[in-house]
Formats: structure tokens, sequence, C-alpha cells
């Protein structure tokens, strides 16, 4: 990556460092819907072990986000006072958990690519980026370990766990076709050196992502054009009332505090 | 792999530091061991208590029976010669 001299505008900036902090924040709040409903005691802790790294991950991010911004917006107002159509994730973090199983596929699937994504982005002309980037790869390492984990578990599980985890894949994995889908943001970010080729994300992870379906004796799906833009403020359906659910509180307690 | 609609169980040592010595910190229900040390991980390595962690399937510990104590534990109770309380320890020894 090689830092051009125009400096980046920074509106652009605070609307690439949304994209990253939101899918983090988002899928956060979705794993934490399964604290008191998991498969086993141990798997509550597991998951929400997981989302509250997410949720570090997302408190790094949206404060820069509020700095770049520099309209003294930090990281509470950003997370919950922002409207449905400013939430700039892709839209496969913001569907609903369905099954364990479910949850499990969407999360390889997020896992492999803020990996591969975020070992690049420790690269970044951006030193904040670059750090929060460190930060967050040793930790994405581990969820990885462990919802590929439990993918191959359920892959090559019973009859019945490897056709509802080959289901969730089928369904999903359209959804992936979003996270590698380059825009003109995207590209503003890869001239200025901030963050690396999505194409080149995509090669890695497929890399990565194949000997874990294989493993689970998973057959990967086709690549289909993709009809999703919630890193673009289009959302499906679903967020709305995930957002109704996580600010509630902020909402109707405004500057509540522990 | 379930066994009363239970995972197997499995104890779960932990190495503070560097140096020490695995310390037994309780037990977690796992399907296996690769599972068991990442359930171990986030049960009982949250707030940074360990560096190393063992587990092993609590079916394979064999246990001495309490109701044995009698016979096991108790003839060792008369044989104090075996603490070395005997000894003057000499004023240059500091770390005995």
């Amino acid at each position: 990556m090689n830092a051009a001299a125009r400096p980046i505008d920074s509106r652009q900036l605070f609307r690439y460092v949304l994209r990253l902090g939101d899918l983090s924040l988002v899928l956060a709040q979705r794993l934490g819907e399964w604290v008191g409903h998991a498969p086993a005691l141990e798997e509550d802790l597991g998951l929400a072990n997981v989302a509250l790294d997410l949720i570090g991950q997302a408190r790094l991010l949206l404060t820069y986000a509020g700095e770049i911004e520099g309209r003294g917006r930090g990281e509470d107002e950003l997370a919950f006072l922002r409207e449905h159509g400013e939430y700039l994730n892709a839209t496969l973090v913001e569907l609903p958990n369905g099954d364990f199983g479910r949850t499990i596929v969407r999360q390889v699937l997020v896992d492999a690519f803020q990996l591969e994504l975020y070992e690049r982005m420790t690269a970044s002309s951006d030193e904040r980026l670059a750090e929060i980037a460190a930060k967050a790869v040793k930790e994405i390492r581990y969820h990885l370990r462990y919802s590929g984990g439990w993918l191959v578990r359920l892959g090559d599980g019973t009859d019945e766990s490897h056709a509802r985890v080959q289901s969730a894949l089928d369904s999903l994995w359209p959804y992936t076709v979003e996270l590698f889908a380059e825009d003109e943001l995207d590209r503003s970010m890869v001239e200025h050196g901030i963050a690396p080729r999505l194409s080149e994300v995509q090669a890695a992870w497929s890399t990565r992502i194949d000997p874990i379906l294989a493993e689970a004796t998973l057959t990967r799906p086709a690549d289909r054009p993709h009809a999703w833009h919630g890193k673009r403020g289009q959302h499906s359906e679903h967020l709305g009332y995930m957002l109704a659910e996580m600010q509630y509180l902020q909402r109707a307690h405004p500057g509540a505090r522990w | 792999m379930q066994n009363n609609g239970q995972w197997p169980l499995y104890e779960v040592f932990i190495r503070a530091r560097g140096g020490l010595d695995h310390k037994h910190v309780g037990s977690l229900h796992a399907v296996d061991a690769r599972m068991a040390i990442e359930h171990a991980r986030d049960l009982y390595t949250r707030r940074q208590e360990g560096v190393s962690i063992w587990v092993a399937a609590s079916k394979d510990i064999s246990a001495s029976d309490p109701a044995e104590n009698d016979s096991m534990f108790e003839p060792a109770r008369d044989k104090i010669y075996r603490h070395p309380t005997f000894y003057e320890i000499p004023d240059e020894v500091k770390t005995l």
C-alpha cells in the first residue's frame, strides 16, 4: 500500500471507519442475543466473549470516527443515536441469528473476512487504523478458531447438523459478495494506502475458507450477483428491529450511565 | 457424544505464570479436548488468570475412595518424624 500525496477527504474516511465499526457493532449485538439461549452454558460464554471483543473493536473504531468527523460525537452517540440508514455495515451481520448452526456459519464467513482485512490493515498508512487492526487480528484469530471448530463439528456431525449448516451456508453465501464488492469509497481508501484492495482480501478469504468447508464436508455455493447495499446504508428490514432493542435504553434515558 | 444429555466433563488446570505449576481450577463440559481448552480459555482465563491450560477428561482421572480414607491417610498421622521439623536451620539459609 502506497500512501498518496493527496490528503484523504475526512468525510470519506469517516464513512469508511463507520463501515468497519458498524460491522463489529452489529455482529456483536446479534451474538449478544444468544446469551442465556445457547445450547450450553459454556457456549453462552464463548459467544459472549466473541461479542465483547467485537464491541471493543467497535468502540475504538467509532471513537476514531467521531474524532474524524469533528462534531463532538463520541462512540456512544454514534452507536446509539444514529438512524437505521446511517449504519454502514454489510448486510450479512444484521441478519437474524437463526439456529446455532446458522450463527456459526455467519461467524466463520465474517471472522475470515475480518482476519484477512485486518491482517493487511496493520500496514495501513493511517496509524490509528493500523493500531486498531493489530489489536483486532489477535482477537479475530481466536474467533475463527472457535467458529471454524464448530463448523467442522456440525458439518461433519450428524445428518441433521450437516443439513442445517449446509442450508445456512447456501442462504448466507450470497451476502458475502457484498463484503468484497468494491465501490468508490473502498477504492479511495486503497488509493490512499489506508485499506487493502478487496479483491485481494477476497482471494485470501477464499483460500482460508475452502479448507474449513472441506473439513466440514460442506459444499461451497456458487457466487451470485448481490442485491444488498448495507455498506451504503440501505439495509434489510431486520436492522431496524435490532436497533430498536439496542438503542432503547439510550433513547428512553438519554445519557444514562452505570 | 452426549451422556445423559450432557457433554462429557473435563477437569481444567491453569498455569498462572511461567515457572509455576498447573493448578486445578474447576471443570466444564465439552465434546472434545479442543473444545474443552476453548471453553477453559473463556471460563477460567477471562481475567488474565493464566498463561497455559491443561484439560483432562474427568473419566480418565482415577481417584482415591473417600470411604478408605482411614486406611489411606491415617497411618501417616503418627509418623511426625517424616516432617523435617527436627533440624536446626542455620541463619544463613534464607529460602528453606
